[in-house]
C-alpha cells in the first residue's frame, strides 16, 4: 500500500497544534510507516506538492495566509482545519470587532505605539486582512479537529480512522474546544 | 429638557399613568422632543413605576422610536420592492447627496437623517417616504429637490405643500363592501347578540388577515369564555409589504370599521375596544379620532349605546414600526406596552388575550364585512364568492401595471382577470399576499384568489418581463431579517444568515454550495421557528427557486465554494494605511 | 397516572407539566439552553424541539398530554439542533480557550453532546464591549445567547429587574437597569439569583478565574445529559 502524503502548515496560529501533534510521542514511528511528510514545519520543506492530506493550524490573518491556504486546497485531496484558530479565528480573531485602521493606528502611530510613528510597509511583509477569518470561510474544509490544541489523542484518532478508511469520529471524551 | 419636563408629566397624566399606555406615551414624547432621551425615560420610570429596563426594552424594539436624536427631519424611504421598481434607490441617493449626508447617519448639524424602512403601504403611489413619521407619496426628482430645500431652510413640516401629503384612495373596482351604504349598528342591536352570531355563522365569514379562521367561531369562543372582562381588537397593523387596503378602508369607511367592532363587542360581551393602527398610518389618527368623537356624540359609542343596556368604547393605539405586531399575540403584547414578541400558544387570545382576558382580534376588513353581513344578512353574503370562501376580497394591486390601486372582487376571481383589469402588460410573475404569501408564474395565472387556492391578506404585486425574481426574493428576505423579533434562535439568526447568502449570490460569489446552504436554512426556518414570520421567511426564496430557476442560475458563477467577501478588498484598509499598491499588496481573485 | 411516549418509552406526567419537564423528571435528556427547572419556560432557544405527529414543537412549552407520541432522539432532530447551536456560536463571539466558563458552559457542553466540530456558518463577530463596572461581577456580552434566564431570575426571584432584552432581531441584546447602562450603577448583588443562573460565560464573578483545573470542571466529569439528570435529583 502506498503511503499517504501529508502536508502541514501554521497560519495565524501559535504552533501549539503542531506541538500537540508531536505529542503523539512514540506513535510517530507507527505513523511514518503509513505516511510520508510533504511540506511541514517539522521537516522545513517550504513548498507543498500533491498530497492526500493537508493539516492546517491557525486562521487567516494576512495575504500570505490566504496564499498558503489556497495552495494547500489546490494540492491536498483532504484538507483539515486543526485547532480553535483554524476553526473560528481563535485569539487573533478577537481583534475583529475593531476596524483594522484603528488597530494599526493605536499600535504604530499612537503614543504607546511600538514603531515610533511608522506603519511598516516593507513589500516583504504580508498585509493584514481587515478581519481574521477561519479557514472554512475562504476554502472548502473537509474536516475540523477542534481544541486549543486538539490533544495528541484526537489527532491520532483522526489519522488512524482516516488511514483505516473509517469516517473519523470523536466521542464526547475527545471533543473539546479548549 | 427642564422646560419639557412638565410636558412629559402632562403626557403621563393624559394616559392616566397606565403602564399599558407606554407605547402611546413614548410616541407623544418623541413627537414633542424628536427622540426619547434619558431624562424623559427617568420621568416615565417614575410616573409609570416601571424599571428602566422595561422602558428601554420596549422603546428599542420598535424601529420608529429613537433613544438618540435622529435629526430634526427624520426621513425614511419605504423599501418595498415596488418602491425600488419605481426608482426609490436613486432618489434616496439623490437626497443624501443634496443634504450632504450618509444613509443611516445623522448630519453633523443634527438637521436630518435619511434611511430606509419597511413598506409604508403606499405602493400604489410610490416611491413613498415618511418624514417624522408622516407619509409623503409620489416621490420624483423634483419632489426630492423641493424636500431638500425645505429641510435646509428648516421649514416646519406643517408648512410644507399639502400636495406632498396627499394620499389617493385609488379605488378601481368596488363590489358589495366598498359600495355599502347606511348604518349597520342600529340593525345589529335590534337583532341582539345571539342573532348577530347566527348571521355571522350563516355568512361563512373568514378572517381577512390571511389565515382565514372562521369569524363566527372566534367570536363564539370569546363569548363563551368564563372571564366577564372581554376585549375587541381591530388589527390595523397592515404591515405585509404590498398591502394597503386597510389604509383605504380606514379613510373611506372608518365608521363602518368601528361599527363592526361595536357589533362584535355586543355579540361577545365586551366593553372596550382598541384599534391597533400601524405607525406608518399616523397621518390617519386625527380623522379616526374625530370619527370616534362623532360616534360618541351620536350615542353610537360610549355609555348606553342607542339607549340600550350596552356600553362600549374604542381607543386607538398607534404602533411604531414593527411588522411582527400584525401577529395577533404580538399585537396584544404591544397593546400592553411591551416588546412585540409573539406569545407561546396555546392559550389563544380568545381565552387569554389582552391583559390575559378573552379577546377577539380581527382584521379591519373583517369588521367591515361583519357590519355588512349584519346589515344585509348572512345568507345573502354566503352566496357571494366560492363555497369555501364566501364574500368579497379587497386586493391591493401594485407593481408593473397601469392602474395600481384597490380592487374588490368576489372570491374565486382568477389572477388573470385581475391582471387584465389592472392593465398589466405581459406580466412575468405575481406575488400574492406579500412576501409571506406565494410567488406565482404565468403558468399559474388561472389560479383563483380564495382560501382553497391562493389565500391572501390582499397584496397583489405584479412583475413585468424585465424583473429579476431573484432580486425580488432578496428584497423580501431582507425584509424578514429586519422584522424578525429576535426571540427565537432559528428566525433571529437564520433570517440574517439567509440574507447574507442572498447578498453573497448578488455580489457574484455564489456557487452550488450556497444554493445548498439556502435549502438548509429554509428547512430549519420552517420547522423550528416560533411563529409564522420565521415559517414564511423562506417562502419567496423557495418559490423563486422553484419557478424562476434561471434567475438563480445566473448567480451560480463559481463551480467551487467561494468566500462571501472579496479577498482583495479585504486588504484595502491595510493598503491605505501603508500606502502600498505593489503586486504582493493584492490577492488574486477567484483562484481556488 | 397519565403518560405519553418519548422515543417509544412511557413517561408519566402530572397535570400542567410540559413534555420537557416530565422528560427530565424521568431522567430523559432533551437538549435545551433557555429552560431551567426553577423558572417558567420561555421557549426561545428552540433546542428542545421535538416532533409530535409529524410536526416540530418546543418541548419546554408544549404541555404533556395523554397518549402523545413524541420523537426526540432522531438523526433529523439532532441535525437541526446542531444547526441551531452553530447559529448561536456564529452570532456571538465564543472563544472557548479564553473563557473561564469553559468546561462549565452549557452551550459548549450541548455542542459537545451534538458532536459539533465547527460552527459551520460565517461568523458575525459582533462588537460587544465588556462591562466591568461592578466591583464583584463583570458582564461579557460577547457570549450572550439571549436565553433571558438572568432577566427572569432578576425579575421573578430577586424582584429587581436588573436585566432586560432590548433591540430587535439580530440586534437583540442584554441591557441593565441603569441610566448609564453600567452594571455598577444598578442594585445588582452577588447574592442575587441572577448572579448564578447564566448558562454561558456572560455574568462572571471577578477576583479569581480559572480556579477549577481542566479535568475537574462540571462537563469534564459529566456529559450534559447526565448532568441535567443529577441537577434535578439534587433539587428533589
Amino acid at each position: 500500500m502506498a503511503r499517504l502524503k501529508v502536508a502541514t502548515a501554521t497560519l495565524a496560529g501559535c504552533f501549539g497544534c503542531h506541538m500537540s501533534f508531536l505529542a503523539i510521542d512514540e506513535r510517530i514511528f507507527e505513523l511514518v510507516e503509513h505516511v510520508e511528510f510533504d511540506r511541514s514545519p517539522i521537516n522545513d520543506i517550504k513548498k507543498v506538492g500533491e498530497c492526500d492530506l493537508g493539516l492546517i493550524e491557525g486562521g487567516l490573518c494576512n495575504s500570505e495566509n490566504v496564499e498558503v491556504l489556497r495552495e494547500f486546497r489546490k494540492k491536498c485531496r483532504i484538507l483539515v482545519a486543526v485547532g480553535a484558530c483554524a476553526i473560528n479565528g481563535g485569539l487573533p480573531a478577537q481583534r475583529n470587532p475593531i476596524p483594522l485602521s484603528v488597530i494599526l493606528d493605536e499600535i504604530y502611530l499612537g503614543e504607546a505605539g511600538i514603531a515610533h510613528g511608522v506603519i511598516p510597509n516593507d513589500p516583504e511583509l504580508p498585509l493584514p486582512l481587515n478581519k481574521v477569518h477561519p479557514l472554512h470561510e475562504v476554502v472548502k474544509i473537509d474536516y475540523f479537529l477542534p481544541g486549543c490544541p486538539p490533544s495528541a489523542d484526537v489527532i491520532w484518532k483522526f489519522l488512524t480512522d482516516l488511514l483505516a478508511g473509517r469516517e473519523p469520529e470523536f466521542g464526547p471524551e475527545l471533543l473539546h474546544y479548549d | 429638557m427642564r422646560e419639557n419636563a412638565s410636558q412629559v408629566l402632562s403626557i403621563l397624566e393624559k394616559y392616566g399613568k397606565s403602564q399599558s399606555s407606554l407605547m402611546q406615551i413614548l410616541r407623544e414624547i418623541q413627537e414633542m422632543e424628536g427622540c426619547i432621551g434619558p431624562d424623559a425615560i427617568d420621568l416615565v420610570c417614575e410616573g409609570l413605576n416601571l424599571p428602566r429596563t422595561k422602558i428601554v426594552g420596549t422603546a428599542s424594539f420598535y424601529s420608529f422610536f429613537c433613544l438618540e436624536p435622529r435629526g430634526r427631519y427624520r426621513i425614511l424611504f419605504s423599501d418595498n420592492i415596488t418602491d425600488r421598481m419605481l426608482g426609490s434607490e436613486a432618489l434616496l441617493e439623490r437626497m443624501c447627496g443634496k443634504l450632504w449626508l450618509e444613509k443611516g447617519k445623522v448630519s453633523e448639524d443634527s438637521l436630518a437623517s435619511v434611511d430606509t424602512t419597511s413598506c409604508t403601504g403606499m405602493c400604489d403611489q410610490g416611491p413613498a417616504i415618511l418624514v417624522n413619521n408622516i407619509a409623503i407619496t409620489r416621490l420624483d426628482e423634483a419632489r426630492v429637490d423641493d424636500i431638500c430645500e425645505l429641510v435646509r431652510s428648516e421649514v416646519p413640516l406643517d408648512k410644507w405643500p399639502s400636495a406632498f401629503f396627499h394620499v389617493e384612495d385609488n379605488i378601481r373596482r368596488s363590489d358589495v363592501l366598498l359600495s355599502a351604504q347606511g348604518a349597520a349598528l342600529e340593525a345589529a342591536l335590534e337583532k341582539g347578540s345571539g342573532a348577530i352570531l347566527d348571521e355571522i355563522g350563516a355568512s361563512g365569514l373568514r378572517g381577512r388577515g390571511g389565515a382565514g379562521f372562521s369569524t363566527a367561531q372566534k367570536w363564539d369562543a370569546c363569548r363563551n369564555a368564563q372571564d366577564p372582562e372581554k376585549y375587541v381588537v381591530c388589527n390595523a397593523d397592515e404591515g405585509e409589504p404590498g398591502t394597503f387596503k386597510d389604509r383605504v378602508l380606514l379613510t373611506r369607511q372608518a365608521e363602518r370599521v368601528f361599527e363592526g367592532m361595536t357589533i362584535c363587542a355586543h355579540a361577545v360581551g365586551a366593553k372596550k375596544g382598541m384599534l391597533y393602527l400601524r405607525g406608518e398610518y399616523r397621518y390617519l389618527l386625527e380623522n379616526l379620532e374625530s370619527t370616534l368623537r362623532k360616534m360618541r356624540l351620536e350615542n353610537r359609542l360610549g355609555r348606553r349605546i342607542l339607549g340600550r343596556n350596552f356600553d362600549f368604547d374604542i381607543e386607538i393605539h398607534l404602533g411604531a414600526g414593527a411588522y411582527i405586531c400584525g401577529e395577533e399575540s404580538a399585537l396584544i403584547e404591544s397593546l400592553e406596552g411591551k416588546r412585540g414578541t409573539p406569545r407561546n400558544r396555546p392559550p389563544f387570545p380568545v381565552t387569554n388575550g389582552y391583559l390575559d382576558h378573552p379577546t377577539v382580534v380581527n382584521n379591519v376588513e373583517t369588521f367591515c364585512a361583519a357590519a355588512l353581513i349584519v346589515q344585509q344578512g348572512g345568507k345573502w353574503y354566503s352566496t357571494i364568492g366560492t363555497e369555501k370562501s364566501s364574500g368579497t376580497k379587497l386586493l391591493s394591486v401594485s407593481g408593473d401595471c397601469s392602474h395600481p390601486g384597490i380592487y374588490e372582487y368576489p372570491f374565486g376571481v382568477t389572477v388573470r382577470r385581475v391582471l387584465e383589469d389592472c392593465g398589466a402588460q405581459d406580466p412575468r410573475a405575481v406575488q400574492v399576499s406579500g412576501p409571506s404569501g406565494t410567488m406565482i408564474s404565468d403558468a399559474e395565472f388561472d389560479r383563483k384568489i380564495a382560501f382553497e387556492d391562493l389565500p391572501t391578506a390582499g397584496a397583489f404585486m405584479v412583475f413585468g418581463q424585465n424583473r429579476d425574481m431573484f432580486e425580488v426574493a432578496r428584497n423580501f428576505v431582507h425584509f424578514f431579517a429586519h422584522e424578525s423579533c429576535g426571540f427565537c434562535t432559528p428566525c433571529r439568526v437564520g433570517t440574517s444568515l439567509l440574507g447574507n447568502l442572498m447578498d453573497k449570490m448578488h455580489n457574484g460569489h455564489g456557487s452550488t454550495y450556497d444554493f445548498e446552504e439556502i435549502r438548509k436554512l429554509n428547512g430549519i426556518l420552517q420547522s423550528m421557528s416560533h411563529c409564522g414570520l420565521g415559517h414564511s421567511a423562506c417562502n419567496p426564496v423557495l418559490d423563486a427557486m422553484k419557478k424562476f430557476m434561471p434567475d438563480y442560475e445566473k448567480r451560480l458563477l463559481h463551480k467551487n465554494f467561494t468566500p462571501a467577501f472579496d479577498l482583495d478588498w479585504a486588504l484595502q484598509a491595510a493598503r491605505q494605511m501603508t500606502g502600498r499598491d505593489d503586486r504582493a499588496a493584492h490577492i488574486e481573485r477567484g483562484a481556488q | 397516572m397519565k403518560s405519553f411516549l418519548l422515543d417509544g418509552e412511557r413517561i408519566s406526567f402530572e397535570e400542567g407539566e410540559t413534555i420537557l419537564q416530565a422528560a427530565i423528571r424521568a431522567g430523559k435528556y432533551i437538549p435545551h439552553l433557555c429552560f431551567h427547572p426553577e423558572f417558567r419556560p420561555h421557549g426561545s432557544c428552540k433546542l428542545c424541539t421535538v416532533k409530535i405527529a409529524g410536526r416540530q414543537s418546543a418541548s419546554c412549552t408544549r404541555l404533556a398530554a395523554e397518549g402523545l407520541e413524541v420523537e426526540s432522539e432522531t438523526a433529523e432532530l439532532n441535525a437541526e439542533r446542531l444547526l441551531l447551536t452553530q447559529m448561536l456560536f456564529v452570532e456571538g463571539n465564543h472563544f472557548c480557550p479564553s473563557c473561564e466558563k469553559s468546561g462549565d458552559c452549557q452551550l459548549q457542553a450541548t455542542a459537545y453532546h451534538l458532536g459539533m466540530t465547527s460552527a459551520h456558518f460565517d461568523h458575525f463577530y459582533p462588537n460587544r464591549p465588556v462591562d466591568a463596572s461592578h466591583p464583584e461581577y463583570l458582564l461579557d456580552f460577547n457570549r450572550c445567547i439571549l436565553c433571558s434566564l438572568c432577566v427572569r431570575a432578576s425579575r421573578d426571584v430577586d424582584n429587581k429587574n436588573v436585566f432586560a432584552l432590548a433591540g430587535r432581531g439580530i440586534a437583540t441584546h442584554l441591557v441593565v437597569n441603569a441610566r448609564s447602562g453600567k452594571l455598577g450603577d444598578t442594585d445588582f448583588a452577588a447574592t442575587d439569583k441572577a448572579a448564578s443562573v447564566c448558562p454561558v460565560g456572560v455574568i462572571l464573578k471577578k477576583g479569581k478565574g480559572f480556579s477549577v483545573p481542566i479535568g475537574s470542571r462540571t462537563f469534564d466529569k459529566k456529559e450534559i445529559g447526565e448532568w441535567v439528570d443529577t441537577r434535578l435529583k439534587e433539587r428533589t
